[in-house]
């Protein structure tokens, strides 16, 4: 049996920033995941926003860690390489109505600690996103509202728990939970049973499956559907600001926002539903972004669309993000209610629940030699001419173009595979280096990215999945 | 940093820069450097196994594969340079340069004396068409899965439903049902059919495959791999009808649902480009907005035959060259060429008036079929060129001859009118 | 026996209504040219169609020698072909129009190959 200290359930945004935060000490960390992937859930369908918890419910555990994450971006996106961006976001009020309600906005977010929220009039909103509303009254800006990559982080933060020791266990779904004497024993999993004295629940979707195995399942997990459209990086209507509509009672609305690379995310719709696997998107979600968004940019283009997708947020009932310990189940910590501030929250979650260990006595000694700097994978498409012939004299698999809409390399898949945590499927090349990302979709890549995995992992080709075991992408050989 | 310097450049080794690099050399032009992004010559054709090339131009149907070789056998004949595994990733006009990238030699810069971009087309995606559900493995455009059917030794499915009867979707419905899969059903919004008659004959009918016309797929399912989709029938403004919708079990769905003139190089280079047509505006020359860049093939609009694209390429290779050679016919004016009556697009969408008199070619498209109809090439009220067709499709491509000289006025207008 | 033929030859599509037995055609309407009854009558008594498919190469996985039929092939055979083409290895190089498979199913046309490689 393998034998650990801590087990992490869930290799999503906030199961690697724990990881990551864990590695900085002298302690034995597996985290499992039953994806093939690292942020294979929450993770990777969201709208890649990095908040600042203006409107977050004040005094709660979430406000706290959105609040004290927002902050910490800028050196953790720098040491580790991950793209992010400090664009802002702007709460344009159309209505007489919404822009009543725009100074209890501001006022909940200086209850939440955010006081660089301002005050724009319609005119000054204009000049910053020209393609805002016309008729827009004022409304506020938002300075540290950001966007990342979230495939980018999640990927950073394994990869850099890894090279510090962590090791991952992925494509391993847990089964059950073993306990005596009030104290956690093992983790059971489908590739084997882990003897551990921590558990840590970070299951997200999964987080109270998780926790009925241990008898701790005082909630339920409720998948809040959110379905997005992403547009063209040519798309003739552009904002340079998250746009972000005034919250109504029921939801907190549908935005616009660049994303990192350049294309254009609209969305998301919040639809509760029972199910924790169906993610498909629907007529009437998609044509209901497209009528609420107009309010706020109305020629945004949405046949400009390369892609339409949703994620499921795991909302708990009752409501709230939940960190918990128990005494009569020592060893075990609980995660659960991360939702869509669930991304941001990640690098601080981190540090709470490690914090959280060492006030409870776990004996974790700092390590002298953590490595806290992660290098990404080199873009060819971002290089200046210059550097680019070099990539190429020095690995002629730069001059190898094979995403032509992402102008990604042959080089940048192959270090995707074969890094740390490397990938394994076609979209985890495609999240690691945006191979079939750009407006075809893969149509031209798909058939070499499939064959390059093949190659280098050495099976067939009917053996290369799209994402999780059982997405096969071709059946077999015709010949 | 590598250097080559050329006369012709031409972006795209597949019919289009071939049949331009012929003509460029036939034209007098020295050094005439095809790019291709490929490992080898042919472009689509070489995935394009089938038969039912050349029909027009050698009245002999050909495989994509011998369609192409007897233009890449000519090309290396007259000694025409190739430079493959090069992804072109700009041009600059006004200096008249290429640069690309390849693995030997590095990031490359080509000058030369004029630039032919014959860079095809790509496919519309499920995503551009908005088609909803999950996104499972199992979902392909037609042609991707013609290539990795045809050239990489891979089956993509064993259950098969197709939207989009264009030629492509039709002939990878035979495909497919050749290498032993079961195609359900071709689904079509349209209420007509999209690509060549023939192909519903020998691809569908042929082998039993219902065609569903006036239907869509309104939701795929499947969390991992595809396990069906729901088709429904479209009323008269399209949208599915959704009490009559079925679900209809399959592994795989691919894609047929058009194409669109590959013009990222274009765009970046500020090149004028058609709304309609989504390609670069040009005249009767294939020459574009920079007076220096040609453009020929499905980068320009997208064709049904090989031959068209032949025809019209070995124009924009032969002004090409003579760009290059300081030759150019000088232009008096541009007169543009209007859609009139039930004609979607023409190309070209200009004709230069120069001294020369020339025959030229003008392609076009209707909006609607229509049986029994003339076609009207006509300056003001003097019809110019005319000529009658039992039936004219959105499908297939028209076209007309047209004397220059024999243009009057500012503008051409090219109709489609109703024969009793 | 009656069958309804779409003519192919041009794009009008003309939907042909045969009518005859194994041997001879009796009678054909809804033509507009001769091609189309030429056409309608071979389509009637005995089709054909080229067949174009894949041939494996000994020794490669990936590649595919491109083949076809050097001539229309009874429909009838087709499926028939594609059990043979299908058990076929080429060694290479091969030339365009090299022979893959003489005489196929004793239908007296060749497999032949529709590109060099090697």
């Amino acid at each position: 049996m393998l034998k650990t200290d801590v087990v992490v359930i869930g290799a999503g945004a906030v199961g690697c920033a724990i990881a990551r935060e864990l590695s900085k000490y002298n302690v034995n960390v597996i985290v499992v995941d039953k994806n093939e992937d690292v942020g294979g859930d929450a993770s990777k369908s969201n709208s890649a926003i990095i908040h600042t918890g203006y409107d977050a419910a004040p005094g709660t555990l979430e406000s706290q860690l959105v609040v004290a994450a927002n902050p910490m971006y800028d050196e953790i996106t720098e040491s580790l390489d991950v793209p992010f961006k400090r664009i802002g976001a702007i709460l344009p009020a159309i209505t007489d109505e919404q822009f009543s309600q725009l100074p209890a906005i501001k006022e909940k977010a200086f209850r939440n600690h955010v006081y660089d929220v301002e005050f724009k009039t319609g005119a000054e909103l204009l000049e910053m996103e020209p393609e805002l509303n016309p008729n827009v009254k004022g409304g506020l800006y938002i300075p540290r509202e950001s966007i990342i990559d979230p495939f980018i982080l999640v990927q950073a933060l394994a990869e850099n728990a890894n090279v510090n020791g962590v090791e991952f266990m992925l494509g391993a779904k847990v089964t059950d939970i073993k306990t005596s004497n009030g104290k956690i024993e093992s983790v059971v999993t489908t590739k084997g049973e882990i003897k551990t004295t921590y558990v840590i629940n970070s299951a997200g979707l999964y987080c109270d499956e998780i926790a009925e195995m241990v008898g701790k399942a005082d909630y339920k997990v409720v998948a809040r559907k959110g379905q997005f459209y992403i547009l063209d990086k040519n798309t003739s209507c552009q904002v340079n600001h998250i746009v972000l509509p005034i919250p109504t009672k029921v939801t907190k609305g549908k935005l616009m926002c660049p994303t990192i690379h350049g294309n254009m995310l609209v969305g998301p719709t919040a639809e509760d539903q029972p199910s924790k696997v169906d993610k498909s998107t629907s007529a009437e979600g998609l044509d209901s972004i497209a009528t609420d968004v107009k309010n706020l940019v109305p020629d945004v283009n949405l046949r400009d669309t390369i892609t339409q997708y949703s994620g499921l947020r795991p909302n708990r009932n009752p409501e709230g993000l939940n960190f918990n310990m128990y005494d009569d189940l020592a060893g075990y910590i609980n995660l659960s209610g991360v939702r869509s501030t669930g991304l941001t929250l990640s690098v601080a979650m981190g540090k709470y629940v490690v914090e959280q260990m060492l006030y409870s006595g776990a004996p974790f000694t700092l390590k002298e030699n953590f490595i806290s700097k992660r290098k990404g994978i080199i873009k060819f498409s971002e290089q200046t001419p210059d550097v680019q012939d070099t990539l190429i004299k020095e690995n002629p698999l730069y001059g190898n173009v094979i995403c032509r809409c992402e102008t990604i390399t042959e080089a940048e898949i192959m270090q995707a595979i074969h890094r740390p945590i490397g990938a394994k499927s076609v979209d985890a090349v495609k999240r690691r280096v945006r191979a079939g990302m750009g407006r075809c979709q893969g149509g031209f890549c798909g058939p070499k990215v499939i064959e390059i995995l093949a190659r280098e992992l050495g099976v067939k080709a009917s053996d290369i999945n799209k994402n999780n075991p059982g997405s096969y992408m071709v059946t077999g050989t015709t010949r | 940093m590598y250097n080559i310097k050329c006369d012709v450049a031409i972006i795209g080794g597949g019919p289009a820069g071939l049949a331009a690099a012929i003509s460029a050399k036939e034209e007098g032009a020295q050094k005439v450097l095809i790019i291709e992004r490929d490992n080898a010559l042919g472009g689509i054709l070489q995935q394009c196994i089938h038969p039912g090339f050349g029909l027009t131009r050698f009245n002999e149907e050909l495989t994509g594969p011998e369609y192409y070789s007897r233009f890449a056998d000519k090309a290396n004949e007259l000694g025409v340079d190739v430079l493959l595994n090069s992804m072109v990733l700009q041009i600059d006009s006004d200096k008249k340069e290429v640069s690309c990238v390849n693995s030997e030699y590095g990031l490359t810069k080509i000058e030369a004396g004029s630039i032919v971009l014959a860079m095809g087309c790509r496919e519309r995606t499920r995503a551009n068409i908005v088609i909803p559900g999950t996104r499972p493995a199992g979902i392909y455009t037609a042609g991707s899965a013609q290539r990795l059917v045809n050239r990489q030794n891979i089956m993509v499915g064993k259950k098969v439903v197709i939207l989009g009867s264009g030629d492509i979707g039709m002939i990878m419905a035979r495909r497919m049902s050749i290498e032993g899969a079961e195609v359900v059903m071709v689904v079509e919004l349209m209420d007509y059919l999209a690509g060549l008659t023939r192909n519903r004959v020998q691809c569908l009918d042929d082998f039993g495959i219902p065609l569903k016309l006036a239907h869509t797929i309104t939701k795929i399912e499947g969390n991992e791999r595809v396990t069906g989709v729901y088709v429904a029938p479209v009323d008269e403004n399209k949208k599915p009808i959704k009490e009559k919708e079925e679900f209809v079990e399959c592994d795989t769905v691919l894609f047929s649902v058009g194409l669109i003139p590959e013009n990222e190089i274009t765009n970046k280079a500020g090149i004028s480009i058609n709304r309609i047509t989504n390609g670069p505006v040009v005249n009767q020359y294939m020459q574009t907005s920079k007076s220096s860049v040609f453009a020929c093939g499905n980068v320009v609009h997208v064709n049904d035959l090989v031959d068209n694209v032949s025809k019209e390429s070995e124009q924009a290779g032969k002004y090409a060259a003579r760009f290059a050679m300081g030759k150019f016919p000088k232009s008096k004016k541009e007169i543009p060429c209007i859609t009139g009556r039930n004609v979607r697009y023409v190309c070209p969408h200009k004709i230069a008036i120069s001294e020369e008199i020339e025959k030229t070619t003008l392609f076009f498209r209707v909006l609607a079929p229509e049986d029994n109809v003339k076609l009207i090439a006509r300056c003001g009220e003097e019809i110019i060129a005319q000529k009658k067709e039992f039936r004219a499709n959105p499908g297939e491509m028209c076209n007309l001859l047209v004397d220059t000289s024999k243009i009057a006025g500012d503008e051409i207008t090219i109709e489609v009118v109703k024969e009793d | 026996m009656k069958k309804e033929i779409i003519c192919t030859v041009c794009p009008r599509g003309c939907h042909i209504l045969v009518e005859g037995d194994e041997k001879s055609v009796f009678s054909a309407e809804g033509y507009s040219c001769k091609r189309g009854l030429e056409y309608a009558n071979t389509e009637y008594l005995s089709p054909v169609r080229i067949l174009t498919t894949t041939v494996k190469i000994s020794g490669i996985d990936g590649d595919l020698l491109p083949v076809r039929s050097a001539k229309p092939l009874p429909k009838d055979k087709l499926s028939e072909c594609m059990d043979i083409i299908k058990k076929t290895e080429v060694k290479l190089p091969v030339k365009r129009y090299d022979t893959v498979i003489a005489d196929i199913c004793g239908t007296g046309t060749d497999i032949v190959a529709t590109k060099d490689i090697g």
